[in-house]
């Protein structure tokens, strides 16, 4: 059976709908919902890349460059935010971070 | 053929099941690992694909830059992981309904869905041959040309997060001594020495 579109769209999807489930599973720890966000974009980039070869269009390609930027700093301001939120607190849990709610 | 098919398994597999470890593993340095696990088989899936140069950019930026810093920061926060794991449990019914009605949404479109007939004619950068233009020469070809601006945004938003990172982690910690260039040369022997009297048997 020859491998086509179809079978990297489920892969991706597969991958996707875990990330979707980690965030909802480990929601108290940051460090793996960021993660989970991670998996959530590398889906999308599978999703681009296997359109961009399926019909021989190389702008996907491009996206999934810049997608993959976005994703670089989106990890390092996130991981930025955690440190500093983890000096004034001492924790990392997201359930304080609400405290300011009153 | 078959040997193609094979590795798409088998690197989709690898990407799956890694994966699943990354949100289920105890302790967040195995996710780490798991996670950098996931990437570089998700890299042997763009080669197959054909984006070798979109699997090199995988490993060298995720594996080698945004997991590591994952890595540091696991390690740099001394926090109870035990703790933060309580509810997980809780979670669990709510999180796989809305996984499973995820996963088949998704499934049912990939299953029932057609390229459109105009879609082949409107592409506006088709992948030159592999035998006279190698990926990343195609890639660059029309990345610096066409997409010169979207690059620059890419270049721009990587700025951006790196002072973005810097203001949020620095801080001056007070009652710390620096050196301050500026001041020590202003001084001048006017104001750095006082000459007073002093009387012989008294002090100052």
């Amino acid at each position: 059976m020859a491998i086509g579109l179809g079978h990297y769209l489920a892969v991706a999807a597969i991958l996707f709908t875990l990330g979707i489930l980690g965030i909802f599973l480990n929601r108290k720890n940051v460090i793996i919902i960021l993660m989970s966000i991670e998996l959530i974009l590398l889906a999308v980039n599978i999703n681009l890349v296997a359109f961009s070869t399926h019909l021989g269009d190389l702008v996907g390609q491009v996206f999934a460059l810049i997608v993959l930027t976005v994703a670089a700093a989106e990890a390092a301001i996130g991981l930025a935010i955690l440190v500093a939120y983890y000096r004034n607190r001492g924790s990392i849990a997201v359930e304080d971070v609400s405290l300011m709610k009153g | 053929m078959v040997v193609a098919s094979l590795f798409f398994y088998l690197f989709a597999g690898i990407c799956v099941a890694s994966g699943f470890m990354v949100i289920a593993a105890r302790n967040p340095v195995h996710s780490v690992l798991y996670l950098i696990l996931a990437f570089v088989s998700a890299a042997g899936l763009f080669v197959l694909m054909g984006a070798e140069f979109l699997a090199m950019i995988l490993i060298v930026v995720y594996v080698g830059a945004v997991a590591v810093l994952f890595l540091f920061v696991v390690m740099m926060l001394d926090v109870d992981f035990a703790e933060l794991r309580q509810g997980f449990l809780s979670y669990l019914p709510i999180g796989i309904v809305i996984g499973i009605v995820f996963l088949v949404e998704l499934l049912l479109v990939v299953a029932v869905w057609a390229i459109g007939t105009q879609v082949p004619g409107a592409i506006t950068a088709p992948i030159p041959p592999l035998e006279s233009v190698s990926n990343t020469e195609a890639l660059g070809r029309v990345l610096y040309t066409r997409y010169v601006y979207y690059f620059q945004a890419a270049g721009l938003i990587l700025l951006v997060a790196m002072i973005g990172a810097i203001v949020l982690t620095l801080h001056h910690k007070l009652g710390v001594r620096r050196q301050n260039a500026a001041d020590q040369i202003a001084r001048t022997p006017r104001t750095a020495i006082e000459l007073r009297q002093v009387r012989p048997g008294q002090g100052i």
